[in-house]
């Protein structure tokens, strides 16, 4: 018997606005020109926050915090494209994400600034609290997919997970149980080529991160992660197939973390400042706005309006948690199990 | 008490538990590695498939981690999963899921999203098994707020405290001893009863001498103790711990042995008698005897007998603190 290929797989890549803003039209999402707008203010408000976040850190107002500099076209695009009855298992790096889904933005100040309540989703949003351990939440993600699938709820899930990510048992054992139940969920990964100092070469000897989901039989696509338009139609796509029973989607953003892994970190011990320089004229928000003023979408009193209502937003934003009283030390007790035990309730004594 | 009561041993209760609820509350589904087509390898889930279907009985990939992980994001989601992980051994690459996520969704969400799920699983020596099946960590999981571990002795708690672990609006980690599942047989009432959490239960009175046990080592004690006028105290929730019943009943007898099937050091004697030491010290007249399994890793069939505590090592206990 010959030897014969058995199966084999192509791995897409889609990229539509290019680094002048020029859009592949044959590829263009039908998006409203007020869409349109609306992402971009998502972008800058995003991008506003993050840079207010740093200054809180620095001036000692705020704990370690994790930048998305760089990263808003992936964060913005996919969540532009999720509904609100849909849910979400994020990792730390994605405020982008929650800014778009309209979670509070006082309570993201107050959760890095080392205070739960900051974390309490609103009842109109299914967003999980951010996982700190590295890819621990595709498995919740996987379940929440099968309670849905159950339930026969028409929502979809999203997990987002950086490229170091994908390294983990977690990574593989969620997959896995996506694809063999053929579950509504999407996965999300922003490689932004840093895992705090390892290079994405050496997470994983695999050319791209998006062929992994083909073992584990469903698709895997490469978008440009810097290109907001291309993130939210492979979102959107892979939103509308797990919505009407395709079962999952990996997509793998293809970006860059340009600021510091956290600002317990000084990237400039492991990576070249020309690398970082490359990347800037990819940067997702000038795209946008490029592709903007060719469509006449874009002038210098609008760009001034939408920085103007973000630092506006923000302001308040940090004015509100700034004046939200401490919690109290009997709070730390207070959500252990439903009820306090015993042992808790003499404890609590001690306050 | 309800209806008819038929004896039943620990596997058949704990089916009738995972029935009943599952007849109850279709949130109920249970998930693990062959719980399915095949019943769980020792039938605890046998004939739910038949009765519930695949959606709810459901045969997982074998990843411990995503069992639990999913369990965990069914749960927030709301429903009520039971996650079986086939063997306690097996259960380590899952406690990154129990401790870092299930345990504290609650607090880090304000309650916003909660773990009502059950992680059940056979634990302990003494059914001649290979490596890793006869482990009983419970210990590890009673230091995790957040979690409570739940350890039947007998069909009739089984099934009680079974279903009021289902019920229970945080994650529990039941664990079922292998060596009772068909050993003993007793009244197990059909229909809804359950047995409380975090209650311990005095099994027999006695004024001698608090005889502290859960679980595999219950029945061991009962046998030990039929020449002492001892008390003998099943904790079936080891954690939230039910302070008060040991308090009382140290406080009338004024000695404590405490019997586990887990090494000494770090067992879960350790906290008894830590906790006891501290709050009802001033009423003992003798020390606190632990009797457990040895500091060793758990020895294949051939010494396990040497290892898990006897009848005779546990009467020697005994005699120790009576001689005070
Ligand atoms: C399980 C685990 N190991 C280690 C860490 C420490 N740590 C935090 S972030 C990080 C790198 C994560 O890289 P990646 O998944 O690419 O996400 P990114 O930080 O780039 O967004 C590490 C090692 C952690 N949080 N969790
Ligand atoms: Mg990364």
């Amino acid at each position: 018997m010959p030897e014969r290929i058995i199966e084999s797989f192509n791995i897409k890549r889609l990229d539509i606005l290019d680094d002048n803003g020029n859009a592949d039209e044959s590829l263009t999402p039908s998006l409203s020109d007020s869409e349109i707008k609306r992402i971009y203010e998502l972008l800058t408000l995003s991008r506003t926050f993050d840079h207010h976040a740093l200054s809180l850190q620095r001036e000692g107002r705020m704990g370690t915090y994790a930048s998305i500099l760089g990263q808003e076209a992936s964060q913005i695009g996919s969540a532009f494209a999720i509904k609100k009855s849909d849910w979400i298992f994020p990792s730390f790096r994605e405020m982008g994400v929650y800014i778009t889904m309209g979670y509070p933005v006082h309570m993201l100040f107050q959760y890095w600034s080392g205070d739960e309540r900051g974390m309490k989703c609103p009842d109109d949003l299914n967003i999980f609290p951010l996982a700190v351990p590295v890819g621990t939440q595709v498995p919740h993600a996987v379940g929440a997919a099968m309670a849905a699938k159950y339930k026969k709820d028409k929502v979809a899930v999203v997990c987002y997970f950086g490229d170091g990510g994908t390294s983990k048992g977690d990574f593989h054992e969620g997959f896995n149980m996506a694809g063999v139940f053929k579950l509504p969920v999407v996965f999300i990964c922003q490689n932004n080529q840093w895992a705090i100092s390892v290079p994405r070469e050496k997470q994983t000897a695999s050319k791209t991160l998006a062929q992994k989901a083909f073992a584990y039989g469903f698709e895997g696509i490469q978008v440009d992660g810097n290109d907001v338009l291309a993130v939210y139609k492979a979102t959107k796509e892979a939103l509308d197939k797990a919505r009407n029973g395709g079962g999952p989607t990996f997509i793998e953003c293809f970006t860059y973390r340009m600021g510091d892994h956290t600002t317990a970190d000084d990237a400039s011990r492991y990576r070249s400042k020309e690398e970082v320089e490359a990347w800037k004229a990819k940067d997702p928000i000038l795209r946008l706005k490029l592709f903007m003023e060719r469509n006449g979408l874009w002038t210098e009193q609008y760009q001034k309006e939408v920085e103007e209502k973000s630092r506006d937003m923000i302001d308040e934003a940090v004015k509100k948690e700034e004046a939200i009283e401490r919690p109290h030390p009997e709070d730390m007790f207070a959500y252990t199990y439903e009820s306090l035990t015993q042992r808790q309730i003499r404890e609590m004594r001690d306050f | 008490m309800p209806q008819n009561s038929k004896k039943l041993n620990m596997v058949q209760a704990i089916n009738l538990a995972l029935k009943e609820e599952m007849q109850r509350d279709s949130s109920v589904v249970i998930l693990g590695e062959d719980v399915g087509r095949y019943g769980g390898v020792f039938r605890i889930t046998e004939g739910l498939l038949e009765l519930f279907g695949e959606e709810r009985v459901i045969d997982t990939p074998l990843a411990e981690s995503v069992i639990v992980g999913a369990a965990i994001g069914m749960a927030a989601y709301g429903l009520k999963p039971v996650a079986e992980i086939q063997f306690m051994g097996f259960i380590y690459p899952a406690i990154d899921q129990i401790f870092s996520h299930a345990s504290r969704i609650r607090n880090r969400t304000r309650g916003r999203f909660t773990c009502p799920m059950v992680v059940r699983t056979p634990y302990g020596a003494g059914i001649k098994a290979p490596d890793l099946h006869s482990e009983s960590t419970e210990a590890l999981f009673c230091h995790m707020p957040g979690v409570k571990v739940v350890v039947p002795s007998s069909p009739y708690n089984a099934k009680g405290l079974l279903i009021s672990s289902i019920r229970d609006p945080d994650p529990v980690i039941f664990l079922e001893s292998t060596r009772l599942y068909r050993l003993i047989k007793e009244d197990v009432p059909e229909g809804e009863y359950t047995v409380p959490l975090g209650r311990a239960r005095i099994v027999q009175e006695g004024k001698d001498v608090t005889v502290i046990a859960w679980g595999s080592m219950l029945h061991r004690v009962l046998q030990a103790v039929e020449e002492f006028n001892a008390e003998v105290i099943d904790l079936m929730t080891l954690n939230p711990l039910d302070e008060e019943t040991i308090f009382k009943s140290v406080k009338k007898t004024g000695r404590v042995v405490i019997v586990h099937e887990a090494p000494k050091t770090c067992g879960f004697g350790a906290e008894l008698s830590a906790t006891i030491a501290e709050d009802a010290m001033l009423y003992l007249k003798a020390p606190i005897i632990r009797v457990t399994g040895y500091d060793v890793v758990m020895p294949l069939p051939k010494l396990e007998d040497y290892y898990i505590p006897t009848v005779e090592r546990i009467k020697k206990g005994i005699e120790e603190v009576m001689r005070y």
